[in-house]
């Protein structure tokens, strides 16, 4: 692991500043859906596919993992090396458990990835993402967070963000070329 | 005829239900209301509908109220700088001749506080309030957290 400590800081130098490190220089740690510690390492040599969402949100989270889950079945067994992680901007309320329950409304190849405030910090670092909570009356909250789906290539490159907004007609194309 | 065939037409237009029912008030017609089920009471519900204005004055829906939540809202999801975020909005413009929808990642009701967590097949009232045609309320359906919209026959989608 020589080397990734460089990029624990937070103020790094202006090294493609906007663009996520490639997987392999991330150095965050989280625990996914189903309490199992995941690390960038783990997802050497695999195809990678990264939202930012929480469970509370009612509009662009399910939209984009129903968008998702519709691309997975549109490939088929070609997605099965695919990693597909929801990666929550609220920790605080999304434990293991809450994101296993919304995850299992979508395609069985999404994880959800949770952990302390810290480590999501250090993930949304590494790819390059802003979060911000947004308090409401009454106590309530929610949160603002980039809405791009990540692709990288199983070299862990970057290869390319799809946008919230764009014709979801070209996610598929853009999916299966992370894919070889 | 084929009446086995005229059978199943009749209950697969019954099972399409509420939310593609058209509802009308004045020159707007509201239709394919529906609502995605939530996990538990403590998250917020959301709330789609099409609005179509066939006469020649501009309209605006300024809110909503239903039994169904303690605090509906009207909200805009935007996304700026690949950001997204919630902002309230104050009234949305359904401008003479025109069709606007509140759909999955656009306009939407939010609902917050809700009464019970809303259950896929469940229905509830929503009461719309319009600018210059007073209210009227319509029936929503509760579909899949996975769902992009209802499957109704003369739908655009
Ligand atoms: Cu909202």
């Amino acid at each position: 692991m020589l080397g990734v400590g460089a990029y624990r800081t937070r103020n790094r130098p202006a090294r493609n500043e906007l663009l996520p490190l490639p997987i392999g220089e991330m150095s965050w740690a989280l625990t996914d859906h189903q309490g199992r510690s995941v690390r960038p390492k783990d997802w050497a040599g695999r195809p990678v596919m990264v939202f930012f969402g929480f469970t509370w949100c009612p509009d662009v989270c399910p939209t984009t993992l129903s968008d998702i889950s519709l691309w997975l079945e549109d490939l088929g067994a070609d997605a099965n090396r695919l990693i597909v992680a929801l990666i929550s901007v609220d920790p605080e309320r999304d434990t293991p458990v809450v994101l296993a329950d919304y995850v299992s409304n979508f395609d069985p190849r999404i994880i959800g990835l949770t952990g302390p405030a810290e480590e999501v910090a250090q993930a949304a670092a590494d790819f390059r993402v802003t979060y911000r909570r947004v308090d409401k009356d009454g106590g309530d909250y929610t949160m603002d967070h980039t809405a791009g789906v990540f692709l990288f290539h199983p070299d862990g490159r970057f290869v390319s963000i799809i946008d919230f907004h764009e014709d979801r007609r070209f996610a598929v194309p853009k999916i299966r070329r992370t894919l070889s | 005829m084929n009446h086995f065939l005229l059978a199943a037409a009749l209950i697969l237009s019954a099972s399409a239900a509420m939310a593609c029912e058209t509802v009308t008030i004045g020159d707007l017609t509201v239709e394919h209301a529906w609502s995605k089920a939530t996990i538990g009471a403590g998250r917020p519900g959301v709330f789609y509908v099409e609005i179509t204005n066939t006469g020649s004055t501009d309209n605006a829906l300024v809110g909503i109220a239903t039994p169904a939540a303690g605090m509906p809202m009207l909200h805009e999801t935007v996304v700026q700088d690949g950001i997204a975020s919630m902002p309230h909005a104050m009234s949305i413009p359904v401008p003479a001749g025109q069709s606007v929808q509140l759909s999955p990642g656009g306009y939407h009701g939010m609902l917050m506080g809700l009464t019970n967590a809303l259950k896929e097949g469940d229905s509830f009232p929503v009461t719309l309030s319009f600018e210059k045609a007073g209210e009227v309320t319509v029936n929503v359906d509760v579909l899949s957290l996975r769902a992009e919209g209802p499957d109704c026959a003369d739908a655009g989608q």
